[in-house]
């Protein structure tokens, strides 16, 4: 059995300017796969890339063996691939369980069991799910945004730095929220700001700096890694 | 007493006449990111669309509405894909202008087809009603019918945006156009309804311009300030805010006849639309200009 994603070696960017030059990501159907780097290092580009929201110039992506770059949003998600973008990652004018539903829009069928099991995962939403996410906190915010990314019920979920801007208990929460998820047989490709937290769960972590990969291992190899710590964690 | 009252009826009339204008040009910019210059020609060749319908068929005035909604549709989605989607890649001030060289083409299309002269649905003078209960308010039956049949419009809008699967993924479109793409939203086919519902509204008012005054050419164009000015109070890309807009500056427009002279009527929307920008640019209802 091939690996769940895959990308060998991209090179991408905006206009002519190349800003992912070699980037090498996989993450199995059982992994938690994080991204780290400093600001600018190309984290987040990598993660649009690879969704198909970037014109990937050279380099390939494969899923579940497949070659797939350049495949269209729609057709990700149609894959089983759901991302949260990092920002605006909401309708703010519908309402929670309206939210969900756009996340289903795809889907044949009936969707209230995903709905249910959405709820189950995050039971404030079900207690909000008439209520318009637009006067929502930051926390119930990530909860609809990654709510509606499982709504397709999808084999690998890529997001962009979901704790940002959250509490330290937030963070919390969601790092054991995103391992609860993992548990059910769903990749995770994500990009974390909080490094040490988020490599603490990794089975594979990725250091980047300037469009490249730099380091490689799993996140507590990457964690008690001298040079990595010294370089991106702070000491 | 009695004048405040008989000129809230025709404010309501004047009303529901922008708002189901209001509500395209809303949506139209909410999910294409361009003002809707052609809007008020949509509402023109749809009541003329709406004259040939009955006069052909020698029908009662009222069936030139749903003709005239039907055409419009269709017309709007054929004019959006042979001409606004090749544009749709560039910059939205190239839809903009387009949208303004499709408005004088319609036009054009109207008085060559139909000539510049005023048309009407009936000819002759409607009754109306005397209310002595009310003062002896005189209310038309044809105002009557075309604020209940607006009601009715909006309360269809109303039911497709919040119930079904294609009205909440036009709200989702308008909201968040590149979030909709990620969950997998068809964006052509919301941007095809949104034509269908935009044409056949801006059909609707057309015919209900007609009914209460007459057909001419300009009808629709001289209109177009106003509705843009309900759909930027309302707050752009808002359907319901469209609706309050249109009924906030159709009941102004006929209340400032109390003070100043009707033919100023315009220049009461353009006043509100401007103070509106400087408070409150979003609208009443937040909207995504």
């Amino acid at each position: 059995m091939s690996i769940l994603l895959e990308a060998r070696d991209l090179y991408a960017g905006y206009g002519g300017n190349d800003i992912l030059k070699g980037v090498n990501l996989g993450v199995e159907h059982d992994e938690i796969a994080v991204i780290v780097g400093p600001n600018g290092a190309g984290k987040s580009t990598a993660m649009k890339a690879v969704f198909g929201l970037l014109n990937i110039r050279q380099g390939q992506v494969l899923f579940r063996g497949e070659a797939i770059t350049n495949t269209k949003p729609e057709q990700m998600v149609r894959r089983g691939v759901a991302y949260v973008p990092q920002e605006h990652n909401i309708f703010p004018s519908l309402t929670v369980q309206e939210n969900l539903e756009m996340g289903a829009y795809l889907m044949k069928g009936d969707i209230r069991p995903r709905l249910a099991h959405v709820y189950e995962l995050f039971p404030r939403l079900a207690e909000r799910r008439r209520q318009p996410t637009g006067q929502m906190s930051g926390g119930e915010r990530q909860m609809v945004a990654m709510g509606r990314a499982l709504m397709i019920d999808p084999s690998l979920l890529m997001l962009d730095e979901p704790t940002a801007g959250l509490s330290p208990r937030l963070i919390d929460e969601t790092f054991v929220q995103i391992q609860r998820i993992n548990a059910e047989g769903i990749g995770v490709l994500m990009v974390e700001q909080n490094a040490r937290q988020a490599l603490a769960i990794a089975t594979r972590g990725y250091v980047m700096a300037t469009g490249a990969n730099r380091h490689e291992d799993t996140g507590p190899a990457l964690l008690a890694d001298p040079a990595v710590a010294e370089m991106f964690l702070g000491g | 007493m009695n004048e405040i009252l008989q000129l809230l009826v025709y404010g309501l009339v004047l009303g529901s006449v922008l708002a189901m204008g209001a509500i395209g040009v809303s949506m139209i910019f909410g999910i294409l990111r361009f003002a809707h210059f052609a809007h008020g020609d949509f509402m023109t060749l749809g009541a003329y669309l709406g004259l040939a319908f009955v006069s052909a068929f020698g029908l009662s005035a009222w069936w030139a509405l749903p003709a005239a909604m039907l055409g419009m549709a269709i017309i709007a989605v054929a004019i959006d894909q042979l001409i606004y989607r090749r544009l749709r890649r560039t910059q939205p001030v190239i839809l903009l202008i387009s949208s303004f060289g499709m408005a004088l083409i319609l036009r054009s299309l109207v008085q060559l087809i139909w000539g510049s002269d005023n048309q009407t649905y009936v000819s002759g003078i409607q009754f109306p009603w005397r209310l002595d209960w009310l003062g002896g308010l005189r209310l038309k039956p044809d105002h009557v019918w075309i604020v209940l049949i607006s009601s009715a419009l909006i309360v269809m809008v109303h039911l497709f945006l919040s119930r079904t699967r294609l009205g909440k993924a036009m709200r989702a479109m308008s909201d968040n156009m590149d979030l909709a793409r990620i969950s997998g939203i068809p964006a052509e086919r919301v941007i095809m309804m949104t034509w269908i519902i935009g044409g056949a509204l801006a059909a609707a008012a057309g015919v209900f311009l007609g009914i209460d005054t007459r057909l001419h050419p300009m009808m629709g164009w001289t209109t177009l300030l106003p509705i843009f000015a309900a759909a930027i109070l309302g707050g752009i890309g808002r359907p319901y805010g469209a609706i309050v807009g249109g009924m906030v500056i159709g009941i102004s427009m006929e209340m400032s006849t109390l003070f100043i002279s009707a033919s100023y009527k315009p220049a009461v929307a353009f006043a509100i639309m401007v103070i509106m920008l400087i408070v409150r640019p979003q609208g009443i209802f937040k909207g995504t200009l």
